[in-house]
């Protein structure tokens, strides 16, 4: 899913979070992490590639620096779990990379960038299921935009945006983009 | 185009033709088996009437090479069908080659064909005659009693197979001088085209098909113009499809010897690299070959080192090219095309005119074939065969249908030029208007 | 990627990428406790194999299955192909079966090209005759890249590499896939093998040519040996399998004149002693045992792009 042209607030739409914005949000994510699950024992963060990636990583770094606790951190790619196949042409995949002890028995932080109709999630669910059998699954996600189509709901949100099914929300990280921010483009989006 | 006149008396006025080579835009009036008169101005009571405004009139066509499958592969063709087909496309004879089932290597069954051919009456069939017992290439068959038999064979081939033996092909070139007969060879060395499935080259190597080398064709034929220049007899190589089978050829004629040439329609027109998406309707014995290959063919019966066109019509039943390559049987149609192959690769380029096609695919075929009754040019006295053609009809893409039973063309959906309007037999219309008389 | 995997100039190199680097991400999925995803539940795969061929034909089955697909087995031995049944009449016979791809396995060259013709579903050449064999060939760039740039290399081809196919090219469908596609992924291909084994229009393909085996050997990054049959001997191809032997095999003298890291691979079945030593197959040099788990995955990669998305629009009769 990588925009060939970045978006650029202002001209392609309306931002809706700054970088500032979306470092306290992630500090305060971490904070809620440390607090549920009784100060990250057994957690690992599973980011959803693409963007749930280095979500997962900042994380990962930010428990690091409050609590000097090591979190293990990985991907999980739900490619091949979703139910929307066969509506476009076969995706390329993205990775999967599993921290050294697994998930049996761990709480597993799925980690992404948007909730939306939770179909991602669902497809996170099942390959997560594949793969063992974790203790305990929660959901962290920078941006929840509504209009759920399963029963699927985040732990964690950074923020809850309301927005309507015809606007698009772009979510721009710097180890991906080159920059941070989250916009909303769409008419009546105007800045 | 045709109204009947008071009393049909049989007779046929053809007006407005172009003879070429000859008058333009006169009349041919055709009687009593033959040619009675022509010129601008001619009326026939009792003729029937042909507008031929803008037609061209050729002497009837002769195939020299032709497959009519009768007897024993009925199901690909009959005589009644080839010839049909063959008078569709301008024809007034055809040889009918001798690989039957039997074999054509003895009177009975070369009588049996020449029987068939007249029972049918579309055109005229010269059979051909094996020259070994049953195409096996190590006996002789009895040339001379087909010979002297009612069919009166004067060509003998194993086409499908080459006569690979020299000491045989020796002894037949020497043998049919008795009766002013002569060989036809297929020639392809039987050692190095084992199981060959396509030229061999670029094609080849990359569709991993066996190769069928230009030298296997090439060896041969040297071989047999020597071998005739030795015992001073006539050689006709049967269709030629290399660059290097031209040089050949070229240079014993340049020494003076008896050797003739044919080149097949497709020939003429297609290469190898139709086989790219392996369809066996493109599977022919000899191969389809180069580029380089069709110029020089093209260039060679247009300068006369290749004497004429000869159809090599191979009809095939269905199951037998719709198959994987390597299975699928050698040999394409051509009867109710050739005409218009040959304007597209020939005339439309401007390597010949309708005088040469004319001298390729009628007199010098009938004079190789020993064909007296046929190959006459058109003046008066001359028997009665002759081909009108529409040079000038628009292209038209070529539909399988046709009156051959087999629909093994590799012309299928290719625009071609011209029409065949009627075909006349001995004066009396085998085709008018397109259509079987 | 096109509807049908036929041959490997099927494929640019932005798709073999494509293929090799989703190959990169399911071989993990053989150390996972369950073994399957269910992307091509309810998709079924056939394996037609006119050739007896338990190897490859294994690989595809376990390909589908392991991708949750149907698969139903179709080997030419005792069916109605035996008893004479043509190939046309058998697609049509799987086209009413509802198979979404075709996998063939073919002694006619072309025979996957006329199967197009005539099935609706994805066609994949598991070697037709002596033409191509494409999966064979990715999965040996598959192996070549694991090995040499690293397992888990991902967007990267073989550029630079130098490998040296050896033996009888002519009748390989390997070798055939292997020039086209190693060389499209930027790989230098040289073949080496008697001027008897090679086509004669060589010339033209995307490779260098060598008669001479150990001049090839010390310049040569990886080393694909292919099968000889002993029956090229009696059609003059060769003057015996000692002189072959002796000129192109692969033995423990030869194979310590490779560089460093080079390695040795065979598409099997290997003819010990022919063209390839024992002790050079079993050596650590060797990669004919991780060729074959690497066919699986491959494969899977491939029945992923070519069934796991929507389908192709329909061509119309292939040409």
């Amino acid at each position: 899913m990588c925009a060939t042209r970045i978006p650029v607030a202002g001209r392609d739409g309306l931002a809706v979070l700054d970088a500032e914005e979306i470092r306290r949000a992630l500090t305060r994510i971490a904070h809620e992490i440390l607090e549920r699950t009784r100060g990250g024992d057994g957690v690992i963060l599973l980011g959803i590639p693409t963007r749930g990636v280095p979500l997962a990583r900042r994380l990962a770094a930010r428990i690091g620096e409050f609590e000097g606790l090591d979190v293990p951190c990985g991907s999980l790619d739900v490619t091949m779990h979703r139910d929307d196949l066969r509506l476009h042409p076969a995706r390329a995949l993205g990775r999967t990379e599993l921290p050294p002890g697994g998930v049996d028995g761990k709480t597993v932080v799925l980690v992404d960038d948007v909730l939306y109709s939770g179909r991602t999630v669902r497809a996170a669910l099942d390959a997560l299921n594949d793969l063992g059998r974790p203790r305990a699954v929660q959901l962290a996600v920078l941006v929840d935009r509504g209009h759920r189509e399963l029963p699927i709901r985040a732990d964690y949100v950074g923020k809850n945006l309301p927005t309507s099914q015809r606007e698009v929300v772009h979510v721009l990280l710097t180890e991906v983009d080159g920059q941070d921010g989250v916009m909303i483009a769409g008419e009546g989006r105007q800045p | 185009m045709t109204d009947n006149a008071v009393t049909d008396d049989g007779s046929w006025l053809i007006k407005g033709v172009t003879i070429p080579g000859g008058e333009e835009r006169t009349s041919i009036l055709l009687g009593g088996g033959s040619i009675t008169a022509i010129g601008p101005e001619l009326d026939h009571r009792g003729a029937r009437t042909l507008d031929a405004g803008g037609l061209i009139a050729l002497p009837g066509l002769v195939d020299l090479h032709t497959h009519l499958r009768e007897p024993g592969r009925e199901d690909a063709e009959t005589v009644e069908t080839g010839t049909a087909a063959a008078a569709l496309g301008g024809y007034t004879a055809v040889h009918a080659m001798a690989n039957t089932d039997p074999v054509a290597d003895t009177a009975g069954v070369v009588e049996q064909v020449w029987r068939l051919g007249r029972a049918a009456g579309h055109c005229d069939v010269q059979p051909v005659g094996a020259v070994t017992v049953g195409l096996n290439g190590a006996r002789l068959a009895e040339l001379g009693t087909m010979a002297d038999s009612a069919a009166r064979v004067r060509v003998f081939s194993d086409d499908g197979r080459c006569v690979s033996d020299p000491l045989l092909m020796r002894r037949a070139l020497e043998y049919v001088k008795a009766f002013d007969g002569v060989i036809a060879q297929h020639a392809q060395d039987p050692r190095l085209t084992e199981g060959a499935q396509l030229n061999e080259g670029e094609m080849s190597a990359r569709l991993g098909l066996a190769g069928w080398p230009a030298v296997a064709e090439e060896a041969v034929i040297a071989r047999d113009c020597l071998l005739a220049a030795h015992v001073g007899s006539a050689l006709h190589v049967c269709h030629v499809s290399t660059a290097g089978s031209v040089e050949i050829i070229r240079w014993a004629k340049s020494k003076g010897w008896r050797v003739t040439a044919e080149v097949t329609p497709h020939h003429l027109l297609l290469t190898d690299e139709l086989a790219a998406g392996y369809d066996p309707v493109f599977k022919v014995n000899p191969p389809l070959r180069t580029e380089a290959d069709v110029a020089e063919l093209r260039r060679a019966l247009a300068d006369g080192t290749i004497d004429c066109v000869a159809t090599d019509h191979a009809p095939h039943p269905v199951e037998a090219k719709e198959t994987e390559w390597a299975e699928a049987a050698f040999g394409m149609t051509g009867l109710e095309t050739a005409l218009r192959v040959v304007q597209r690769a020939m005339v439309d380029t401007g390597l010949l005119d309708w005088a040469g096609v004319a001298d390729r695919m009628s007199v010098w075929p009938a004079r190789i074939g020993r064909l007296a009754g046929h190959g006459h040019p058109l003046v008066p006295g001359a028997p009665g065969h002759l081909t009108l053609y529409d040079p000038a009809a628009p292209a038209e893409a070529v539909t399988p249908a046709g009156a051959s039973k087999s629909r093994n063309t590799p012309f299928a959906g290719m625009e071609l030029p011209g029409r065949v309007v009627a075909t006349f037999l001995r004066g009396v219309p085998a085709v008018l208007d397109g259509k079987l008389a | 990627m096109k509807r049908h995997l036929i041959s490997a100039a099927d494929l640019s190199r932005g798709d073999a990428l494509l293929i090799l680097d989703t190959a990169e991400e399911l071989a993990s999925l053989a150390d996972r406790p369950i073994k399957k995803l269910p992307t091509l539940r309810g998709r079924t795969v056939v394996n037609l194999f006119y050739e007896d061929s338990t190897r490859t034909r294994i690989s595809f089955e376990a390909a589908a299955k392991r991708l949750s697909a149907d698969v139903i087995n179709f080997s030419a031995k005792g069916s109605s192909v035996a008893k004479g049944e043509s190939l046309k009449d058998t697609a049509l016979t799987l086209e009413a079966m509802g198979a979404d791809a075709v996998v063939i396995r073919h002694g006619a060259s072309g025979a996957a090209h006329r199967l197009a013709g005539w099935v609706r579903g994805s066609v994949l050449n598991a070697g037709d005759g002596t033409h191509e064999h494409p999966t064979q060939a990715l999965l040996d760039a598959f192996t070549i890249r694991r090995r040499l740039k690293g397992a888990g290399a991902r967007d990267a081809g073989l550029d630079g590499l130098r490998v040296t196919i050896v033996g009888d090219v002519l009748h390989s469908r390997v070798a055939r896939s292997n020039v086209l596609l190693l060389s499209t992924l930027g790989a230098e291909v040289t073949l080496a093998a008697p001027p008897t084994l090679l086509p004669l229009a060589v010339g033209s393909w995307p490779c260098a040519v060598s008669y001479d085996l150990d001049s090839e050997l010390p310049k040569s990054d990886v080393v694909m040996m292919l099968r000889v049959q002993q029956e090229r001997m009696t059609a003059a191809y060769f003057p015996s399998v000692r002189e072959y032997s002796r000129r192109y095999g692969l033995d423990a003298a030869r194979m310590a004149r490779l560089p460093g890291p080079a390695i040795v691979m065979h598409p099997g079945p290997m003819n010990r002693g022919v063209e390839i030593a024992a002790e050079v197959a079993d050596s650590v040099r060797s990669t004919i045992v991780e060729q074959v788990a690497n066919g699986v995955t491959t494969r899977m990669a491939v029945l992923y792009l070519l069934l796991g998305g929507m389908e192709f629009p329909a061509t119309g009769v292939a040409q």
